[in-house]
This record gives structure tokens, C-alpha cells and sequence, in this order.
């Protein structure tokens, strides 16, 4: 016995307000599991490919083709849906989509205007509403069928955007930490691009053979392989304190995201080199959610060791990232793409995705970064060897 | 402190009225000789003797009748009827004689009499012995209405309904007489009108009473693994309702999910849920919920019994739906 669930159209940035519904992916009656594309969604910044996190088997697609609908609109309903799934259920979990580094953005509006989607409120809210004087409007529910509950009152009053982080602030850390990196570090940058198609092939497999729990995304294999790779070249995961290069033997894998009330954050997935695929699916899950709901850890925000970035789903096939300092290097890892490859002498279309690394060449050359890149390179097309 | 049955419990009660009160008797279907149907009145033949501890005739309505007539005259009957489905047969007696006398006589005569019967499914019984016909008779003005879930009500319950000058009917349902619970030293006397928080929760309150708190109690359980405070209340007297109680937890966790064994449509627990909409509209974060019985009579095969009835993870699945969860 499963319930009825509703897949709304997700909120894909701060200042996302609409979406158009470009493609289904799925058709009525077909199972998705967690993490399963299920429709393409057009935004202001692009074309992007959305999960979905609850598996269930799809009873009806609401909206069609074309629609321009506003985010929290009720997009599908899936049946039969898991009482275990993700509770928050239209965060999609970001770890593919973090920018690389803070760019010059819009600042952020002082409300995300998420039209009533259904007009739903509940009693209490509104009562709490008329009460404080409150304007229920773009107030985002979190009651049932996504409908404004009286605990949602008090935080659209404080803090509509972002519960428990406050914007402007983050925007002025950021700027910090990052003006400071590129008036100290002397960065190097490297690349190198790695065939993954037997890679993405084994992965398939193996979320085949295991229950939609335990599947876990092609994005925490590129964590496993940043983390495990430390392993061979440790000069990469460290900090650079008082003019010399302080190796870490733990590694603390931060991970950048991307918030929706604008600003990014990097917390770090503790001993990420020790946790399987599975246990990294977890971490990151858990970390993005909470990153989104501003209830991060203090530890977690400060000791990263190393960082690492994606923007595949962004469309960001190369970056070059920035520095955290004190930490000594960033990776990152572009979009997975189609291309005419060399396999043998034969030109054959293959997944590729282009790795990078800037590095801190007082602490470390280019050679060091460069045999790091190659563990990764390594790590990555053996993927057994990340199980 | 000593742990007892719940049939113990009112056997316990029974002795006590019996040696308290010249004015109680007992009197039902094998009370005596068999000692009861389900035991409660075990070895208290031997103990008051015949006068006190009568077996009647397989007629419902003439010994609850009877029972009502002994009561206009002074006398403190305890009458026993095996089952609620079986007082239907007595339901004239109750509800145009019991119900109504003190309201017909200005105030001039009462009905003390207790009215006590089993209700309720899960003992394979099938349809003719197995219902819950509680919100039958706590729809009925000149009645209380008692659902003892508690070794402490089984017997103090029984104790104040004879203390009482108008009609008690007791619910005790078939399924608990065999459970047990801790009977503290001396016994606690009990009211006949508040309700009682069984367990204290801030997202959900539960209702429930009688038969069902056991598992809705299993269900806050489970809800508090998941993250979900659940407030218990069990009734204990199903009328007059205790609103306030149950009006102002409500008002605490903004969502209710009422529990009970009888059917959906038109029982108790629509009475419940209509008074919540009613007077605690204002407070409510989420539409009110009911785990019911299914809308058939009750079944004999245990599979389809135990699926006839709430069930632990339904009343878990409500509480989530309430919270936004389901």
C-alpha cells in the first residue's frame, strides 16, 4: 500500500519563479526510481534535466508539454510511492549543479515570489496570518500536499528566502574568502579529460542489482575518486598555514552548493576517503539538504580539506576553479558529454567529462597536481576499485 | 504496585461493590455458575451467593429491564450483558426507560443502574458478537458512556458508575481482558469525565480509546522513530465527551487522526472529527484523519478480522499524512 505523490515543479534558483515544461522523460505507468530523470525544465539559466526522489510508478502527467507554470505547480502524480522517501522531496539535492565559484550574480531579491501555487493554506496559518498582519503570499508550504502550515508563518515573516541563512551575509563571505584567494594564491590550473562510458556502464549495473536506496548517482563517483586519489598524491589535501604546506591525513571533502536564496556554501563530507559509494550517496544527500535549509554544521563548513566542484548539470563542460583558502587545491569536475573518441584506432562516440584541478604552487608544481589528476583519471575508469 | 488483568480488575471492583454496598448485585447470561463469558465474575457465587450473583434468562431485554426496575427502587444493579450486539435486544429498555425516566419525572425518580458489556472484534467471533456499537449509545442523552482501556478504569470505572445516580454503560472490550497493567496500592478512585493524555506529543494528537490505545500507543512509538511527536488521548468516557481536553491538544500539535474500532460512516468517530472542525477549525494545520473499522461486518477468518479493524501502521500512515508526510 503506497501513497499518492505529487512532483511540483521544483525551485531550480533563487530566482526562479516559472518554468517551462520542455519534455517528459517518463510516460504514464512507467516506474521511476530515486534519482531518475524525469523531465526537462527550461529557466532563465538554461535547459535543465530534473530528478525525482521518491520512486513510485507515474499514474498521470499533469502538465503538458510547453506549459509555463509556476514552481510548485503540481507537474505529476506518481502512485504506489515509497512511505520511506525523501521527506523534502522537491529539494533536488545539488550536488551536480554548484557553481564553481561565486560569479557576479543578480543580488538576491528579499523574497523568492513563489506564486500560491494552490492557494492552500491551512486554518492555523491563516489565522496566524491575520493575526501578525502577514501576506501568505509566497510563503512555501511544507504541509500536506504542499500546503502553508501555521509553523510556515513565522519563517515567511523573518526569513522567506532561506531559513537560517542569511544572504547578504553569506554574499560578503564569500567575497572575502575569495578576493583573499586571488590576492595570495598563485593558482596553476590543469586538466584532463577521462572516458567514462565503461565506467557509466558498471554503475548502471550496479544500480540495477542493488534496491533504489542504495543506488547512488554518477557524481559521487567523482567524489570517491577526488577522495580516494589523496590517497596517492597527499599533497593536494591540506592547508597552506604560515608559509608552508600542512599535509591533512584526513580528508574532509567539501562540496560546493549552490543555495537557492543565492550564496554558495562547501561543507565538507568528513573522512569522505573512508565512506563507500552508498555511504557518499547518504553524506551528500544529507549535507545538500541541509545546506538548503541552512542547518549546517559549524565543523562541516570549516574543515574541508580539500574542495571539490560540479557544474554538469549547469551545462559547464571545463572550470577552473578557486581556491578556498587556506586549503591548497580545488577539483573540478565539468559535464558529462557525448564525443568522437579514439577507442583502438576506431572513432567512436563516448560519456566524457572533463576533470580539473587549480593548484596552489606555493604549496605544490604542477607535477604533483598532475599526477594527482591522473589518480583521479585512474580511480574513475576503474570503478571497482571506488565499490 | 502489583500487576493484574484487566478481568482481575473488575473482579476486582465487583468484590469490593459486593462487600461495600448491601444495595449491589450482579445479575446477567452465566454470571454465576459459569462464572461470567469471559470470567470476570469467577468464584463470586461462592462468595455472595444467589441472591447477589443471579443467572438470568437468555432474554436481554427482560433482565436489563429488570435491572432498571431494581434501580428505580434503591437497589445498585450491575447488569451484565455478554455482548453488545446482544444488547440490542435490550436497547428499549435503555434507551426509552434508563435514558429517560429522570428526564420524564422532573427530576423525580433516577436510574442507577451500570449497564456493563463486551465489545469489540479480534477474538474470532465473528459478526453477531464482535461489533462496536459504542457510538450507538453515546449518541443518547440520559446515558454516560464508559470505555475503560486501563487496568485503573476497568476497575475504578465500574466503582464510580455505582456511585453515580444516573445510567453508566460499560464498555469493556473482549480483547483486553487478558492484558495486563500495574494496579498501584491502594487503587486510585476515577472520574467519569475527563479524558486522559496517554502520552504527550507535539506534531499529532491521536484519540482514540478503549480497545485501540494499545496500538495507537504502538503507532506514537513508531512515529517518534520517524521524527513525529504523537500525542495520545484516550477518552475514557465517551459521553459526555471531555472537548476540552481534546479541543486543546489539538490546538497544541494542529492536527488530529481520530481512532476507533467502529465503522467510519456515521460512528463515533465522526462525532469526533465534526466537534474538532467545529469548535478547533481555526487551530488546524491539516484535515482531521480516521482509522475506522471497514465498512463490512466484521468478519470471522482472523485475516480478515484483524484487516476489518485499525491497524498500527494505518493509524502511522494517517498521522504522517497529517504532518505532511504521507
Amino acid at each position: 500500500m503506497g501513497d499518492v505523490f505529487e512532483f511540483v515543479m521544483p525551485s531550480l534558483g533563487a530566482d526562479m519563479e516559472r518554468g517551462v515544461l520542455v519534455e517528459w522523460l517518463v510516460t504514464v505507468g512507467q516506474h521511476v526510481d530515486r534519482g531518475d530523470l524525469v523531465a526537462v525544465v527550461e529557466t532563465d539559466k538554461g535547459a535543465i534535466e530534473v530528478e525525482i526522489w521518491t520512486p513510485g510508478t507515474v499514474a498521470e502527467l499533469v502538465v503538458p508539454e510547453g506549459s509555463d507554470v509556476p514552481v510548485g505547480t503540481v507537474l505529476a502524480r506518481l502512485s504506489g510511492a515509497s512511505a520511506t522517501a525523501d521527506p523534502a522531496p522537491s529539494a533536488p539535492p545539488a550536488a551536480d549543479a554548484p557553481p564553481a565559484e561565486p560569479s557576479p550574480e543578480p543580488a538576491p531579491t528579499p523574497v523568492v515570489a513563489v506564486p500560491p501555487h494552490s492557494g492552500r493554506a491551512s486554518p492555523w496559518a491563516r489565522h496566524l496570518a491575520a493575526e501578525r498582519g502577514v501576506d501568505l503570499t509566497g510563503v512555501v508550504g511544507t504541509g500536506p500536499g504542499g500546503a502553508i502550515v501555521g509553523a510556515d508563518v513565522p519563517q515567511a515573516r523573518t526569513k522567506p528566502v532561506a531559513a537560517g541563512t542569511d544572504a547578504d551575509a553569506m554574499r560578503r563571505a564569500v567575497a572575502r574568502a575569495m578576493e583573499r584567494s586571488k590576492r595570495e594564491i598563485p593558482h596553476y590550473y590543469l586538466g584532463t579529460e577521462v572516458d567514462l562510458t565503461p565506467t557509466l556502464a558498471w554503475l548502471e549495473r550496479r544500480n540495477a542489482a542493488v534496491p533504489p536506496p542504495q543506488r547512488v548517482l554518477p557524481a559521487v563517483l567523482f567524489l570517491a575518486a577526488a577522495a580516494r586519489a589523496v590517497r596517492e598524491v597527499p599533497q593536494v589535501n591540506g592547508f597552506w598555514k604560515d608559509g608552508r604546506l600542512e599535509v591533512s591525513e584526513a580528508v574532509h571533502l567539501g562540496v560546493a552548493i549552490s543555495l537557492r536564496g543565492g550564496g554558495l556554501v562547501a561543507p565538507a563530507v568528513r573522512d569522505a576517503d573512508r565512506l563507500d559509494l552508498g555511504g557518499l550517496m547518504a553524506a551528500l544527500d544529507d549535507l545538500v539538504r541541509r545546506a538548503r535549509r541552512g542547518r549546517l554544521r559549524g565543523s562541516e563548513m570549516t574543515d574541508a580539506t580539500l574542495t571539490t566542484t560540479s557544474m554538469g548539470d549547469r551545462g559547464v563542460s571545463d572550470i577552473q576553479g578557486v581556491i578556498y583558502p587556506p586549503q591548497v587545491a580545488i577539483v573540478g569536475f565539468g559535464r558529462v558529454v557525448e564525443r568522437p573518441w579514439i577507442v583502438d584506432g576506431a572513432i567512436l562516440p563516448r560519456s566524457v567529462v572533463r576533470v580539473t584541478l587549480a593548484g596552489d604552487h606555493r604549496a605544490h608544481d604542477g607535477h604533483t597536481g598532475g599526477l594527482y589528476l591522473s589518480a583521479v583519471a585512474n580511480l574513475l575508469t576503474n570503478p571497482e576499485s571506488l565499490a | 504496585m502489583s500487576e493484574v488483568t484487566y478481568r482481575e480488575a473488575v473482579r476486582m471492583a465487583l468484590r469490593e461493590a459486593m462487600t461495600n454496598d448491601p444495595r449491589v448485585f450482579l445479575m446477567g447470561e452465566d454470571v454465576g455458575r459459569y462464572g461470567g463469558s469471559y470470567a470476570c465474575s469467577m468464584g463470586l457465587l461462592e462468595e455472595f451467593g444467589e441472591d447477589r450473583i443471579r443467572d438470568t434468562p437468555l432474554s436481554e431485554s427482560g433482565f436489563t429491564g429488570a435491572g432498571i426496575g431494581a434501580a428505580l427502587v434503591g437497589m445498585r444493579p450491575i447488569v451484565e450483558i455478554m455482548t453488545v450486539n446482544f444488547s440490542l435486544l435490550a436497547l428499549d429498555q435503555i434507551v426509552n426507560n434508563a435514558a429517560t425516566l429522570r428526564h420524564m419525572s422532573g427530576g423525580q425518580v433516577s436510574v442507577p443502574v451500570v449497564i456493563r458489556m463486551s465489545t469489540g472484534a479480534g477474538k474470532q467471533l465473528a459478526a453477531q458478537h464482535s461489533h462496536s456499537w459504542e457510538g450507538f449509545y453515546a449518541h443518547v442523552p440520559g446515558l454516560k458512556v464508559v470505555s475503560p482501556a486501563t487496568v485503573v478504569d476497568a476497575r475504578g470505572m465500574l466503582l464510580a458508575a455505582l456511585e453515580d445516580p444516573d445510567p453508566v454503560v460499560i464498555f469493556e472490550h473482549s480483547g483486553l481482558y487478558n492484558s495486563k497493567g500495574e494496579m498501584p496500592d491502594p487503587p486510585p478512585k476515577v472520574d467519569l469525565s475527563t479524558a486522559r493524555i496517554a502520552r504527550e506529543g507535539t506534531d499529532v494528537t491521536l484519540i482514540t480509546h478503549g480497545g485501540c490505545l494499545q496500538r495507537t500507543l504502538d503507532a506514537a512509538t513508531a512515529l517518534a522513530e520517524r521524527g513525529v511527536s504523537a500525542e495520545v488521548i484516550d477518552l475514557r468516557v465517551l459521553r459526555p465527551l471531555d472537548w476540552d481536553t481534546v479541543l486543546a491538544s489539538v490546538a497544541r500539535t494542529h492536527r488530529a487522526v481520530v481512532v476507533d474500532e467502529g465503522w467510519k460512516s456515521w460512528g463515533f468517530s465522526a462525532e469526533v472529527s465534526a466537534r474538532i472542525a467545529e469548535d478547533g477549525f481555526w487551530t488546524l494545520d491539516a484535515p482531521v484523519r480516521r482509522v475506522a473499522g471497514v465498512e463490512v461486518p466484521i468478519p470471522y477468518p482472523q485475516h480478515l478480522e484483524q484487516a476489518s479493524i485499525p491497524r498500527t501502521p494505518q493509524i502511522v500512515e494517517a498521522a504522517l499524512q497529517a504532518v505532511g508526510r504521507g
